[in-house]
């Protein structure tokens, strides 16, 4: 029989009421943690709870099987609240062999639950995990709840009669253990079934192997006695804002963003990209929406693609690439000529741990300085950073408008976290969007190449193509007006003023900052950018609870600031900055503003823990 | 029928109204007059051409040049040209680059884009010297060359422009002569009708780093001997009254300078050009004094059936009309979604 869980009643008993969960599946870079994470996250959406997800890869595309090094894994912090962050301790383990318990176990909450499969602790197992004794008979587990279950065997047996090896019998081990933990929270299955069935359409046999093992994993919840009495937990459904939503990753809110971008210009758009990690996906993504006007060009390099793009900004396009710190750093040349040309580009920057190639699965936030400053000269751009995967989309909206608008490259910043988590979004209502179209030069009455317009300073954009606007651009620096080559010394002094003034007066086409929670004015301000977000703003509002006085104030716009910002901020006793850094943010602001910020910073490739903001404001207000 | 005839234009169409500031003498004045001469005989409006440019003495080129023009950042005009072609295939697209931005800085692009077949035309002023920055050697410098950063002479092998256009995959290779008035235009006009990427050598005389660096090849008293024009269909002949050949020692594998009528050597003997043989295109762009002619004229023309510009056009076009997600609501509605209430 496939479907066991049909035939075998529940036991008696009633599930326990949780407020929120953290749970992490761990095991071999080759055992589908990433997908048996994406399954759990979309049921668990389905069940209306609120949620974060963090995925967790090696750097290793398949490290050795059974080795530390080869572990993935995914978790996901669900809740009948508002869910903020991916959790900062997990209160389940699902380990998928020896070494996966090994790499996680440290951070698992005391008292936690561990799910693991006692068929991947044999000798050989252990040595290669790097176990000198034994974890189930040594006592690392007493601290936990534990679950040992045969995995491996179990798979086996429940899909034999559907002839695969046991090779390719245990690739179904991660549906087993799905299927249980679906069980543990009164998850349906069928979303996974169906899903399935339609993954291996062309293999009818793998799809049920599949699903018996889900099927199997499901059953042996309900009718096999867990330790502790477990009869599985139930979390309610968060109190969210009515609407229609679905799941989004960073990555994939980021390439709707640009083509949503591209819509409201009403001009085509041309991405060049590079392989690179972690900001590979945004291609792959974009590859597959050309219906939309974008035309996708993997460069030779990391500089091809940053130039290809100013090629096309030049034809006419909005030119956009991507990239991850290392690979910004080759494009900065040719980003100092989009500067002096003044052509629209979108720069994206997933950034990771570094420098050099420092960790590139692992996030940080370490770029920030390398944006807003680091070119050669007197080089000012617009710098933008997204919080979380579902403003992504936003944040690319907004990053195409302003490079159209000023003519001018815009850095956007996200990082590995935001690109790969995923978290349920409400989709906007697209039709709402104030379009922005942009209008290229023609007329060849009067016309100048560096004729500017009196709002925004930004240039007249020409394109080849147009009958008697021919003339010429390049990266030496330029007469003020006809473009020409110039040496001319109060030229050059002119030139790098309006550069300046320009991305200045960016200042005045952005909203004015605004309090994420708290009001203005008061004994301590919490300032973050980008994927510290969820973290901050869980803490603050954990510490507003308890009465305290303390704000959180989220910049989307980083260069330049907001015009109000610096009094904003002047307008608190205390501002603290918490960063995936050594401090950067906090550096501009006491340098714009002379403001003492206090940074929080932690570099270890992992996002913020709440306990850790909540502490850092309790020394200065008291606990 | 408001259909217009075509403007016939001439080189001084294309001329701007900027000074050219070249040290006089240089050959890159002579490539500039051809450049002229060739784009009236095209005849592509101006406003439809684009001149995208590197760094160094010939990327000075776009602003001389009455069309729209691009002067970029070192080793890079090849991907900024790219992205001016992708973003729309009808433009005419150049590219002027010199020895040194486009094998030394630039080698990985130029390579890509001949690989890649995007149908621009790859200009390269080839001094064997960087000039804009005083001197140095560059990639295609005799072994030997004495310069500032090289006072003993300079150690390592030079690079053939050519052969290295060949075996990147270039399917249009020409060589031509700064001086060669007669005969630049006419390989400047084939490389445009080439679909694809074309790849042209122009030797340029440095007049003061490098000068006279390739008299032993276009000197006239030596042109004859040391030159051969290579023409699609007839025979390999060079040399006063067209008296000497290439042969092909089968045996050798490779060719050979023979004189028609000496040691049993007849007419037949000789190699007929054919511009869509990469084998011999090789050894002719090889050639090299004092053993043999110069190769001169289109060595290879050999178009692929699509380009990659209308390859990629080709695929964006068809990704639109299977699109089964036409807007960006859908989009957003796409995969598994659900409400609250």
């Amino acid at each position: 029989m496939t479907n066991t869980a049909e035939i075998i009643e529940p036991r008696e008993g009633h599930r326990e009421v949780l407020e929120s969960v953290v749970v992490r599946f761990a095991g071999d870079s080759g055992d589908g943690m990433q997908l048996t994470g994406s399954q759990f996250t979309q049921s668990t959406a389905l069940a209306g709870n609120d949620l974060a997800t963090f995925p967790d890869f090696p750097a290793e595309i398949r490290a050795p099987t059974g080795t530390t090094f080869g572990v993935s894994a995914f978790q996901i912090n669900f809740g009948a609240r508002r869910v903020m962050t991916a959790g900062d301790q997990p209160d389940v383990l699902v380990a998928m062999n020896s070494a996966a318990l090994k790499v996680n176990i440290g951070n698992l909450r005391r008292g936690g639950l561990i799910i693991l499969d006692s068929g991947t602790f044999k000798e050989r197992d252990l040595r290669k995990a790097g176990y000198d004794t034994n974890p189930l008979e040594d006592g690392t587990l007493d601290p936990y709840q534990v679950v040992e279950i045969d995995v491996s065997k179990m798979v086996v047996e429940s899909v034999k009669e559907f002839g695969l090896g046991t090779r390719d019998a245990l690739r179904c081990k991660n549906m087993w253990l799905l299927g249980l933990v679906y069980w543990l929270y009164g998850r349906d299955r069928q979303p996974s079934i169906d899903w399935l069935n339609a993954k291996f359409k062309s293999k009818p046999e793998v799809a049920a192997a599949n699903v018996a093992a889900l099927n199997a994993g499901h059953a042996y919840g309900e009718t096999v006695e867990l330790p502790g009495e477990i009869l599985g937990y139930t979390v309610g459904p968060a109190k969210i804002d009515s609407g229609l939503y679905r799941n989004v990753a960073g990555a994939e809110a980021l390439a709707w963003g640009l083509a949503a971008g591209t819509q409201l210009a009403e001009l085509p758009m041309f991405f060049g990209s590079y392989p690179i990690t972690p900001a590979s996906s945004l291609l792959h993504t974009l590859a597959r929406l050309k219906q939309f006007g974008i035309t996708t060009f993997q460069a030779e390099d990391e500089i091809a693609a940053v130039c290809a793009a100013i090629g096309a900004s030049y034809a006419g396009q909005i030119g956009v690439t991507s990239s991850s710190g290392p690979g910004i750093a080759l494009k900065t040349e040719a980003i100092g000529l989009a500067i002096m040309v003044e052509l629209p580009l979108v720069i994206v920057n997933s950034q990771r741990a570094g420098p050099s190639t420092g960790m590139p699965t692992k996030t940080e936030q370490s770029d920030l300085y390398q944006a807003v400053y680091g070119r050669n000269a007197d080089s000012p751009l617009v710098v933008l950073a997204a919080n979380g995967p579902g403003d992504c989309f936003y944040t690319a909206i907004e990053a195409v408008r302003l490079a159209t608008k000023f003519m001018t490259p815009v850095m956007l910043l996200t990082d590995g976290y935001i690109a790969n988590a995923s978290e349920p979004w409400m989709i906007p209502d697209f039709s709402s969007f104030e379009k922005f179209p942009v209008k290229q030069h023609t007329e060849a009455e009067g016309f100048e190449p560096y004729n500017r317009d009196a709002d925004t300073l930004a240039r007249v954009w020409a394109v080849p193509g147009t009958p008697g606007l021919q003339h010429r651009v390049g990266g030496i620096e330029k007469d003020f007006t006809s473009g020409h080559i110039s040496y001319d010394a109060d030229n050059h002094q002119r030139m790098t003023d309006v550069r300046h003034a320009k991305i200045n007066g960016v200042a005045n086409f952005i909203p004015e900052q605004t309090v994420d929670q708290g009001e203005a004015g008061g004994k301590l301000a919490i300032i973050g950018w980008g994927s510290t977000y969820g973290p901050i703003s869980r803490a603050v509002s954990n510490m507003r609870e308890q009465g305290k006085d303390v704000a959180h104030i989220h910049l989307r716009h980083i260069w330049p600031l907001p015009r109000n910002l610096g009094d904003l901020l002047s307008s608190y006793d205390t501002v603290i900055c918490p960063e995936m850094n050594n401090g950067q943010l906090s550096t501009v602001l006491r340098a714009e503003y002379l403001i003492d910020v206090k940074p929080l910073t932690k570099v270890e490739g992992m996002p913020f823990k709440i306990r850790e903001i909540e502490a850092a404001i309790e020394a200065v207000l008291g606990a | 029928m408001n259909q217009q005839a075509p403007i016939a234009y001439k080189p001084k169409d294309f001329a701007t109204d900027q000074e050219v500031r070249w040290c006089p003498g240089c050959g890159d004045y002579a490539i500039l007059k051809g450049v002229q001469k060739a784009l009236a005989d095209i005849g592509t409006a101006p406003e439809n051409v684009v001149f995208v440019s590197g760094i160094g003495c010939a990327a000075r080129f776009p602003y001389y040049i009455e069309t729209y023009g691009f002067h970029t950042i070192h080793g890079r005009a090849p991907a900024v040209a790219t992205g001016v072609k992708l973003a729309n295939p009808d433009l005419d697209v150049w590219l002027v680059s010199g020895d040194g931005d486009a094998m030394s800085i630039g080698g990985n692009h130029m390579m890509h884009l001949l690989r890649r077949n995007i149908d621009v035309n790859y200009l390269i002023f080839n001094n064997e010297i960087y000039g804009l920055t005083k001197g140095q050697y560059s990639p295609t410098s005799r072994l030997g060359t004495r310069s500032p950063s090289t006072p003993a002479g300079s150690i390592d092998a030079p690079v053939s422009a050519c052969g290295l256009a060949l075996g990147a995959g270039g399917r249009f290779v020409a060589r031509g002569i700064d001086r060669g008035q007669k005969e630049l235009p006419g390989i400047l006009q084939r490389a445009h009708a080439h679909k694809g990427a074309s790849f042209v050598e122009i030797l340029q005389n440095c007049i003061v780093y490098n000068d006279g660096v390739f008299d032993g090849v276009v000197d006239k008293s030596v042109a004859g001997e040391a030159q051969i024009h290579v023409k699609h269909g007839e025979p390999l002949r060079f040399g006063a009254d067209n008296a000497k050949g290439l042969r092909f020692n089968a045996k050798a594998m490779r060719l050979e300078v023979v004189t028609v009528g000496e040691d049993g050597v007849s007419e037949d003997d000789i190699i007929v050009h054919d511009q869509t043989n990469l084998a011999l295109a090789q050894m002719l762009a090889a050639m090299d004094r004092p053993d043999f002619p110069v190769a001169v004229g289109v060595i290879y023309d050999n178009p692929a059936d699509v380009t990659y510009d209308q390859a990629v056009k080709a695929q964006n076009e068809s990704a639109k009309a299977d699109a089964k997600i036409t807007s960006i609501d859908q989009l957003l509605r796409s995969g598994a979604t659900w409400q609250v209430d």
